[in-house]
Parts: structure tokens; C-alpha cells; sequence
């Protein structure tokens, strides 16, 4: 299946998605050296976003958290793309600087946690494999 | 987006790494929020500066920054987490002490100016009404917008660190006079005098906003305000309600120029403003600290304080938190003696929402609504709001 979104980010990425309908604050709410959420009652508290297709609604929280993002990226352990419902200046900024993949305009209770998507931010264009 | 032709040179890479980025993040923001087109910026102001905050990662990003990219406008720096030359006598680690030199050292190599102030519109960074700027950090937005009616958008530290290395900014939000209509009519019933009732009314306000999910206040019944109440107001109504943007009825130059709002009216009477004041001073607070300076003191307020410690000895730890220029001046005007004698410390370039300080202290005495705000939320502290005589007589009990 194939979701048109609006592009915010370039380049293309695949991977296993991590999904939450929450907002996402790096700065506080994810720890950089691990990738792990650490924001206390979050749906992912305690779960890796590395490596993964991060898909949640926005970003919330300080815009130190553009610069946590790019800590991750230059640790080897950022998402390998980010799909969001609606794009705040944080997150946005965070995938500039980061050169992370990213899409939003994305209907995303369509994307379920362990399936297979491509990210193609150039385009805008998500595709979950079936 | 539309891009003149060297905007786009500059999103191609002709003009280096660092313009390059910097024109990526602000075209896509442009895009995001629906920009036809970009505007060339008089003057930028830089939050994320204290190394507490930005961390090896943000100083990473920076340095990268600083390859290639140097500022395009006039462009000043926010408090950073520690006296540049004072550190050592306000309990700062030299570790830390070190890597915020790292930061600032980064802005230099840009060619930012490294005034390290919440203020900058007190020390040269003064844009004239009209003027188009990009502004971070919330007090100095709201006062830039509401006070001086030059215009910005709310940045956060990339984004006006963007603006700086291409002397633009995307065409949207605050820069549009049809988003500029103040939203909510604020009737202030009741008389308003001092640094600390100006924050009191902040709070109220700003409160009274996120209830009705209003940004831009359009307050009467104020008949004089001076720099130092507005910039305390400015600081607590952008604390507390999240905003860029007050109109002051014959106080703030465009509240003459837009409607007053007839939709919605809210009366602030006297019990209201007592209710703001109960809600800042904390029960059994046991008083260690006192800081004056939130935003950053004018030289004005810092006569003042001179003033009242003359021939007094203060028994607690008590800052005067300002940009170092004004120190520059109190120091030639001779109020640095009296304050120094008196016991009582300078800490320029930083203050106590930026400052490691969490835990060194139990209890703030302040005049600002700001200063409770990140003394509770951000280091533990309990907080009570005084008048700058108070805080001073309290300094000194």
C-alpha cells in the first residue's frame, strides 16, 4: 500500500516501524547514547527507536531536541526515518540537520508497529510492505 | 516557495556548506508553514547557548556550523550557564566552565557577538519599529514584537542560527500584519506598579489565555509602564501563555493600529492579581538565594540596587544576574563597588533558568514571575515573588 504524504526531508530508507499516535520529545524524552524513550508513561517508554521507521503525531518540547537528534545520527543510533502525522520546527529541523528521511501529511493509525515501510522523503511517498 | 536567484544559489551550495543547511532548514520551514516567499532580516538573536542544554551534541553541530558559515546580519547571544569571567566565585566546575567556552567559541568563529543576554534590546541589538528580525528566546520575541513593534516569529536556537548565516527568514506568522490582531480583549481593573506586579499580571494573563487557547492579548487599562515592567511582563506573559505578541493600549506602539477585540472580554480585578501573587510565593519557603535580574537588569535596576545595599552586608547568596555590557557601565558608575562590597555577586552572562545551579539552593526570593516559573519546574527551588526592596531587604535579614 502506498501513502502520499508531503516531503520534508530527502532521501530514501526501509525499515521495521515503531509507531505511536503520542508526541515525541527528544530532548528529555529519548536518551541519545541508547535510542531508548525514556519519558515516564510514554506508549515507548522503554523501547529502542534505532535503526527503526519512526512513525508518530508530532514533536513536543524544547528545540535543543533538533540537536539530540543529531547527537543519535552522528552515534549511529537515530531512527533510519521519521513519518509524522503533522511536522513541527523541531522534528523538521532535527531530519535537516540529521539527514534523516522524513514524510508527514500521513494518515499514520494505517502503519503498524513491526511492519516493513519505505520511506521515500524525496517524493513524500510511504509504502508498507504487505 | 518562491527564492531570488541568490537564495537559491545559496540552497545549491555556492555559497558553502554551512548557508547551504541553513537555507535547506528555512526553505522547508517556509514550505511547512506555507511561506510565499523569503525576507531579509535586520538582526538575529541566538537561544541554546548554555552548555547544560545543547551538550556535545548541539556543540558538535555548531562547530560543523562554523567551517564555513559566518553571520550575515548583526547577530547576539542568549545567556550562557556561567560568568565568563566570574565562574569560579559562583561554584561553577571548571569542566563545565570549559565546554561552554567550546560553545561560545563556536558562536565567535561564526562572528556572532558573544553578549551572552536574555536583553539584547538594552545592549545594541535595538530594531526600529516595523523592522523584520529573527528573534529566540520567548521574553525578547515578545518584547521585540509587543514593545519596540519590530517584527519576529517565535525561532528556536537552529532556526535563527539559520537566519543569521543567510540574513533571511521564511515569510510567515508574526512577519504579516493580518496575524498580528490582538485575539482577546484583557480590561486591567485594577492599579499595576513594580517589576514583580508586572509579572503577577503576566501570569494571570498568560494563565487566562491557555484557557481560552488565545495567543495575542489586547490589554487596557494600563496608564504607564516603564522598560523594566514591560520587559518583566514580556517575560512572564511568554512564559505563562506562550506569547510572541501584546497589544497595550497607549503603551505599545501598534495598539493603535489594530481593532480592539470585541469577541471575547476578560475583567482583571484586584482579588485576581492577589490570587497571581498567592500562586508565586510558596508556603515554608526557607530562603537561601536571591537573584534580581530576570530578564537581565538594566542599568536602571541596577542603580537601584546599588541604592538600597549602600553600607549594607547581605547574609545570604544574592545574584544580580545582566548582560555584560551593563556591567561594563555599573562598573564606571561605581555600583559594582557598593554591590560588591555589600557581598552581594555580578553573574553576567547567565542566569539562574540557565545556570547549573539544581539542588545548591532551597529557597529563591525574586522579583520575577519568570524566575518562579523555572525555579520550581527546572531546579527545585521553593520560589516567593518580592519587590526589588523586598528581595534586597531579604538579602540582607
Amino acid at each position: 500500500m502506498d501513502l502520499k504524504g508531503r516531503k520534508i526531508y530527502k532521501g530514501i530508507a526501509s525499515g521495521e516501524a515503531i509507531v505511536t499516535t503520542q508526541g515525541i520529545s527528544f530532548f528529555g524524552g529519548v536518551d541519545p547514547e541508547s535510542g531508548i524513550v525514556v519519558e515516564k508513561d510514554h506508549e515507548l517508554e522503554g523501547q529502542s527507536i534505532s535503526d527503526k521507521v519512526l512513525v508518530f503525531s508530532t514533536g513536543k518540547g524544547s528545540t535543543v531536541g533538533s540537536y539530540t537528534m543529531y547527537q543519535m545520527k552522528k552515534g549511529n543510533n537515530a531512527p533510519l526515518a521519521i513519518i509524522n502525522e503533522t511536522i513541527d520546527t523541531i522534528i523538521a529541523v532535527g531530519c535537516i540537520i540529521s539527514e534523516i528521511p522524513c514524510v508527514d501529511k500521513i494518515d499514520i493509525s494505517k502503519i503498524k508497529t513491526g511492519q516493513r515501510v519505505t520511506v521515500d522523503g524525496t517524493n513524500g511517498i510511504v509504502k508498507i510492505e504487505e | 516557495m518562491k527564492l531570488t536567484s541568490k537564495e537559491q544559489d545559496m540552497l545549491d551550495g555556492k555559497y558553502g556548506k554551512a548557508t547551504q543547511k541553513s537555507m535547506e532548514i528555512l526553505a522547508t520551514l517556509g514550505d511547512i508553514y506555507e511561506a510565499e516567499e523569503m525576507i531579509e532580516i535586520k538582526s538575529v538573536q541566538i537561544s541554546g547557548v548554555s552548555y547544560a542544554n545543547l551538550d556535545e551534541a548541539g556543540l558538535d553541530f555548531l562547530n560543523e556550523m562554523a567551517i564555513d558559515g559566518k553571520a550575515r546580519v548583526l547577530t547576539t547571544l542568549n545567556p550562557a550557564g556561567m560568568d565568563r569571567d566570574n565562574w569560579q566565585a559562583l561554584g561553577i566546575d571548571e569542566n563545565f566552565a570549559m565546554n561552554q567556552n567550546r560553545v561560545i567559541d563556536a558562536f565567535a568563529k561564526m562572528g556572532v557577538i558573544t553578549t551572552c543576554t536574555c536583553t539584547p534590546y538594552l545592549i545594541g541589538n535595538l530594531p526600529h519599529y516595523g523592522q523584520h528580525v529573527a528573534w529566540a528566546e520567548s521574553s525578547a520575541v515578545c518584547f521585540c514584537n509587543s514593545v519596540i513593534g519590530a517584527y519576529t516569529n517565535r525561532e528556536g536556537g537552529p532556526s535563527a542560527l539559520a537566519s543569521s548565516l543567510t540574513g533571511r527568514t521564511p515569510k510567515y506568522g508574526y512577519h504579516l500584519e493580518e496575524n498580528r490582531h490582538g485575539e482577546i480583549l484583557f480590561e486591567i481593573k485594577t492599579p499595576i506598579k513594580g517589576t514583580n506586579m508586572f509579572g503577577v499580571l503576566g501570569k494571570v494573563i498568560g494563565d487566562k489565555l491557555g484557557e481560552y487557547k488565545k495567543k495575542i492579548p489586547y490589554i487596557t487599562g494600563i496608564s504607564k509602564a516603564t522598560v523594566e515592567e514591560l520587559k518583566s511582563f514580556c517575560a512572564s506573559v511568554a512564559t505563562y501563555g506562550g506569547t510572541a505578541l501584546f497589544h497595550m493600549e497607549n503603551i505599545t506602539p501598534e495598539a493603535s493600529k489594530y481593532p480592539i477585540p470585541t469577541e471575547k472580554k476578560i475583567e482583571i480585578n484586584t482579588k485576581d492579581i492577589e490570587r497571581g501573587l498567592t500562586e508565586l510565593i510558596d508556603e515554608d519557603i526557607e530562603v537561601d538565594f536571591v537573584s534580581i535580574g530576570c530578564p537581565h537588569a538594566s542599568i536602571e535596576e541596577i542603580s537601584q540596587v546599588a541604592k538600597l545595599l549602600e553600607g549594607k552586608k547581605v547574609t545570604k547568596e544574592f545574584w544580580i544576574t545582566t548582560g555584560r555590557p551593563t556591567k561594563k557601565i555599573a562598573d564606571e558608575a561605581g555600583y559594582t563597588k557598593i554591590i560588591e562590597e555589600a557581598g552581594a555577586k555580578f553573574a553576567a552572562d547567565t542566569c539562574c533558568v540557565v545556570a547549573p545551579i539544581k539542588g545548591r539552593f532551597k529557597g529563591i526570593v525574586v522579583d520575577s514571575a519568570k524566575a518562579c516559573y523555572y525555579g520550581r519546574a527546572k531546579n527545585k527551588f521553593k520560589v516567593k515573588i518580592a519587590t526589588i526592596e523586598d528581595c534586597v531587604n531579604e538579602a540582607i535579614k
